[in-house]
């Protein structure tokens, strides 16, 4: 993998990409102290992604802030870490695997607080040692994370400035507290001089409008962006956060959140708020949606729209609920009972969740139906720099009846399938909503021709849906393609223009839209591919199953999967792609 | 089953000032209609719900005693010569569990037979009959105790047909209410 | 009584012209004859009155008004209510459900709509059976009840569903029975004018597979004391009640969910400003 370096120089030599760790116990602020990181990237023009991994404790476990800060959007992380900085190292080692080092890694560690783990040694990094504990008491109130945050900062390169202003911002209130926080920084960034190595990153590239957001606060402002102004919801990780800015966003705008006692609850809230003309959406994991997929059945036959989120994480079962995994897209393409078509759409980066999520509102409100958007822990809850979040393609509005209509059918069986729907309040056309089957007026029947002619017609929404171009990602050219989804798009993206850089030309289709299925599309995105490399993250294949149910793939199909919630790194696609390249 | 001869009787409209006599009359007679559309309903209910059975044979009997109570309300209308239907008293108004006309639905059964539905019209035209009596027997205006005597002598009239009817259907088996197959499942 | 010339509603324009499957003799015909009353009696317009259901004999209500109904999934009917009611409060918003709809696979959703009080009036039809898969003990069934399902009785001990109410937070509990439809519209009418969350369990015989509830219509009686608003009081009254007094028993004051919610009007757009870090400085 000599090919691959973590940190791409520019022609003058100076990286375009630095990643680094800053773990330690509860109580260090690692946390504190990486969000500061985040922000004096962001201050100083640069782009960044910070994700997070913690102990089992809810509160004073061992934690780690990985971040990775580039001239250029990156949706994911590197191979490498460069630096792991550790306030103290008391049960670090579990995160080994997610924080890979290589030689030419370093370690920052405080004598005081002992040794490394040997699995950071091994990797052969080279180990430095910082008394940040003792560095902090030089300051009256100084704390060994504002030391650390200093010494990152400075072997990164990022200007004093922009990291006065990130930790101003943190430290609103200002007074001993702030002036305690920046002497120790600037301690930090004393410290990083004098360890006379540097990761100094290539100048940024500044640009307008670029915003700080999660993928979970993302997609709550896709939601109302999209008309949402209905939620209720369970709290469960790692969706929670997306509840959380929900929950006073949505009253500014004019809507309801409501804290339901289960999942049961919550998909049945959000029908019933539906129904009431207010477009509704929940957000939930896999277990949650598991527990849903009843009562997505009726919102398909009452053909009622609502978006479930599914923020997936590592399955089955309780799985481990903090770490991501792709493994909810058979239950979101083939959970629910009977014959019930509906869409499935995922976000293809941490800021395509806002307009992904806007668009399944969309899409729901449009064709009167349910939709599940497939996030997952990986893009809800890393925090990253990006450009302004795109906005979803306009679709039309919910398509209402009007008062008093004469022969009103809720159920009439239209030209494309989408029928009038009656609002509680319009006169003269009352009707009852049924998951029983039924006849056009909504009356409940057992007859063979009403039940045919009614999945005809729910079917048929969704065949005649013209998802235009914003059904999938299409980048690239050549004979290769990688067809993917979700958060394994942004190491995609990146190990294809490796691959290109390296004179290797690739395609990628990242699909957005995966159910309902799009054939002609992707048949036209692969059109001259003999080569398809399907990647995910799941153990079974899921998505290569989906397409070899739903497509013809051209020439020869690999897999490239695993399951979670280790993050596929660009250098081993990449790999996978030169390997295959030379077969 | 037919209904005396109508009333003659004031074809005067409603005038915006009224003596006290006549809105006690008045209301009276709007009490006395919406008892009978009650029992309009209510019979065509149970028709309903005997055609749902596949019990023609009730189920007509049935659609014909709401046919004659709805005679009755008619006529009632027609007398008051309302320009529109008056606002009634609550439908609940009643100190009996519901209207006296009213049959109560808890005496319905799938198989049941002409004379059951009899049973149950009879068990009403009694009530009628009680309910103006007691009108009657109290403390009301001379118009409204006619009108009350009136009615009262029709219901025990309604009484005496219903019992002649029961007369010339057959008495139900011991065993009429026997279905050798369980119930369904239907959902 | 006058003539008067606007045109009032009457109970037969809040029933559809769709016909009750019911078996004949059941106590969910009076039921819904009592709601149809109730609603005359409050010059609702039709449409301006949800009927939210689940699943059960009693939960064919929806589609027998003429009213907004809802018809969903077994067990939820108290959460879509409460979506819909939180969503849009304009709306009257009654829940049908029956003692296995609501007390078994719907027993939770019953705890916290309770407590969450939304402004609904939840109409539970109880006949101590699963009436629609053929007879099964439900929460309220008497222990000894034998059946195919439990031949021996379930020897479990009957759900109490008004001292439940209670604990849980209700804030108006009735006991209603169907073979009074009138004192039934009566109690109905006060539960939906009634603040929060008003609960109505509604006695209501299945003449199919409980023919001996007939007997009901005998065990039934006023209840013999004024409802109270103590629910310490209400307590006593009803552990020790026996199941048959009708009537209201009590009376809360609690502010029902929502009451004091603020909306505001602005733009998702304006949001985004917390997001735009570099104005945001």
């Amino acid at each position: 993998m000599a090919s691959i370096q973590a940190t791409r120089a520019t022609a003058t030599g100076a990286p375009t990409s630095v990643s680094v760790a800053l773990a330690g116990s509860g109580g260090a602020g690692v946390m504190t102290a990486g969000n500061m990181l985040l922000e004096a990237a962001a201050q100083a023009g640069y782009y960044g992604l910070m994700t997070r991994t913690s102990g089992p404790q809810i509160r004073g476990g061992e934690a780690a802030a990985m971040l990775r800060i580039s001239t250029v959007a990156n949706d994911g992380q590197d191979d490498r870490f460069q630096v792991l900085a550790a306030v103290d190292w008391q049960n670090v080692g579990r995160f080994a695997a997610e924080i890979p080092l290589d030689a030419s890694s370093l370690i920052l560690g405080d004598p005081d607080q002992g040794a490394p783990p040997e699995v950071f040694l091994k990797t052969g990094a080279q180990r430095f040692e910082v008394p940040f504990k003792r560095l902090a008491k030089q300051v009256s109130g100084g704390w060994p994370n504002m030391v650390a945050l200093g010494v990152l900062a400075g072997l990164c390169g990022l200007p004093e400035d922009a990291l006065e202003r990130a930790v101003s911002r943190a430290n609103r209130k200002g007074g001993e507290a702030l002036a305690a926080s920046l002497a120790a920084m600037r301690l930090g960034l004393e410290q990083a001089r004098a360890l006379g190595v540097a990761f100094t990153l290539a100048p940024p590239q500044p640009g307008p409008g670029r915003w700080l957001i999660t993928g979970n606060e993302a997609a709550g402002a896709g939601a109302l962006r999209g008309g949402v102004r209905f939620v209720a919801a369970y709290p469960i990780t790692p969706a929670t956060e997306l509840l959380e800015w929900l929950a006073p966003a949505i009253g500014k705008v004019g809507g309801t959140l409501v804290q339901a006692e289960d999942e049961l609850a919550s998909i049945n809230m959000i029908l019933g708020a539906s129904y009431g003309g207010v477009p509704s959406l929940t957000a939930t994991s896999g277990p949650g949606l598991a527990l849903m997929m009843e009562s997505l059945g009726l919102g398909v036959a009452a053909e009622i729209p609502i978006v479930v989120v599914d923020v997936m994480r590592t399955g089955p079962s309780t799985g481990i609920a903090t770490k991501s995994e792709q493994s909810d897209l058979n239950i979101a393409l083939h959970g629910m009972h009977g014959d019930a078509p509906h869409v499935v759409v995922a976000p293809n980066s941490l800021a395509d969740c806002l307009a992904a999520t806007q668009w399944a509102v969309g899409i729901a409100e449009s064709l009167q139906v349910p939709a599940i958007v497939l996030t997952d822990q990986y893009l809800g809850q890393a925090r990253g720099v990006v450009d302004e979040p795109a906005r979803a393609p306009d679709l039309p509005a919910r398509h209402r009846a009007e008062t008093g209509q004469p022969d009103y059918r809720r159920y009439a069986l239209t030209e494309d399938g989408v029928s009038a729907m009656a609002i509680p309040g319009m006169a003269g056309i009352t009707y009852t909503a049924d998951g029983l089957e039924h006849g056009e007026s909504g009356r409940p029947s057992s007859q063979a021709s009403d039940h045919a002619a009614q999945m005809d017609k729910r079917a048929r929404k969704l065949a005649g849906f013209d998802p235009g171009a914003y059904w999938a990602s299409v980048e690239g050219e050549g004979d290769t393609a990688i067809v993917t989804f979700g958060s394994c798009t942004g190491p995609a993206r990146e190990a294809l223009a490796r691959a290109q850089a390296g004179g290797l030309n690739a395609r990628l289709v990242s699909l957005r839209l995966l159910s309902p299925a799009q054939p002609e599309r992707l048949a036209q995105a692969l059109e001259g591919v003999s080569r398809v490399l399907v990647l995910e993250q799941n153990h079974s294949g899921q998505l290569l199953r989906h397409l070899r149910a739903e497509y013809d793939l051209p020439g020869e199909v690999r897999s490239l999967r695993r399951a979670g919630p280790l993050p596929f790194h660009p250098g081993e696609i990449h790999d996978t792609l030169l390997q295959w390249s030379r077969a | 089953m037919t209904k005396a001869a109508p009333r003659r009787k004031p074809a005067r409209k409603v005038a915006a000032r009224k003596a006290p006599e006549q809105d006690a009359y008045a209301d009276f007679m709007a009490r006395a209609y919406a008892m009978e559309l009650e029992a309009v309903e209510r019979y065509a209910q149970f028709a309903e719900q005997m055609e749902t059975f596949n019990n023609r044979e009730v189920a007509d009997l049935f659609r014909k005693l709401s046919h004659v109570e709805s005679l009755h309300a008619k006529r009632i209308l027609e007398e008051m010569n309302w320009p529109s239907l008056p606002a009634l008293p609550p439908a609940f108004a009643w100190e009996s569990d519901e209207a006296p006309e009213t049959a109560p639905f808890d005496d319905m059964h799938y198989l049941m037979k002409p004379f059951h539905a009899l049973e149950i019209a009879l068990e009403c035209e009694k009530r009628a009959v009680r309910y103006f009596e007691s009108i009657s027997k109290a403390r009301v205006p001379e118009r409204v105790l006619a009108a009350a005597r009136e009615m009262a002598e029709e219901e025990r009239e309604h009484v005496r047909l219903i019992e002649a009817w029961m007369e010339r259907v057959p008495k139900p088996a011991a065993d009429w209410d026997r279905d050798p197959d369980p119930p369904a499942i239907t959902e | 009584m006058n003539a008067p010339d606007t045109v009032a509603l009457v109970p037969k324009d809040f029933k559809s012209d769709y016909k009750p499957v019911w078996c004949p003799g059941c106590g969910d015909y009076s039921v819904l004859s009592s709601i149809t009353k109730a609603l005359a009696a409050l010059q609702l317009r039709p449409e301006n009155v949800a009927v939210v259901s689940g699943i059960g004999c009693s939960s064919r209500i929806p589609a027998y008004t003429n009213c907004y109904g809802f018809h969903g999934v077994h067990g939820r009917s108290l959460a879509a209510a409460t979506g819909l009611k939180a969503a849009r409060p304009d709306l009257t918003v009654l829940v049908a459900s029956g003692d296995g709809d609501g007390y078994s696979i719907g027993g939770n959703h019953f705890l916290h709509a309770c407590r969450r009080n939304v402004d609904l009036t939840y109409i539970v039809m109880d006949n101590h059976v699963y009436g629609m898969t053929k007879g099964q003990p439900s929460p309220t069934t008497e222990p000894a009840w034998p059946s195919k399902l439990s031949p021996e009785g379930t020897g479990l001990r009957e759900f109490h569903p008004l001292v439940i109410a209670l604990a849980a937070g209700a804030n108006f509990i009735a006991r209603a029975f169907s073979g009074d439809p009138n004192g039934t519209a009566a109690l109905l009418t006060e539960a939906i004018r009634y603040p929060g969350f008003s609960f109505v369990e509604i006695l209501s015989p299945c003449v199919t597979f409980r023919p001996e509830q007939r007997a009901w219509k005998e065990a039934v009686r006023p209840t013999p004391v004024e409802p109270t608003d103590d629910p310490a009081r209400a307590a006593r009254r009803l552990i020790t009640d026996d199941g048959f007094n009708i009537g209201v028993l009590y009376r809360g004051t609690r502010t029902p969910f929502g009451a004091t919610a603020r909306r505001g009007n602005a733009a998702p757009e304006s949001l985004d400003a917390a997001f735009r870090f570099q104005e945001a400085s």
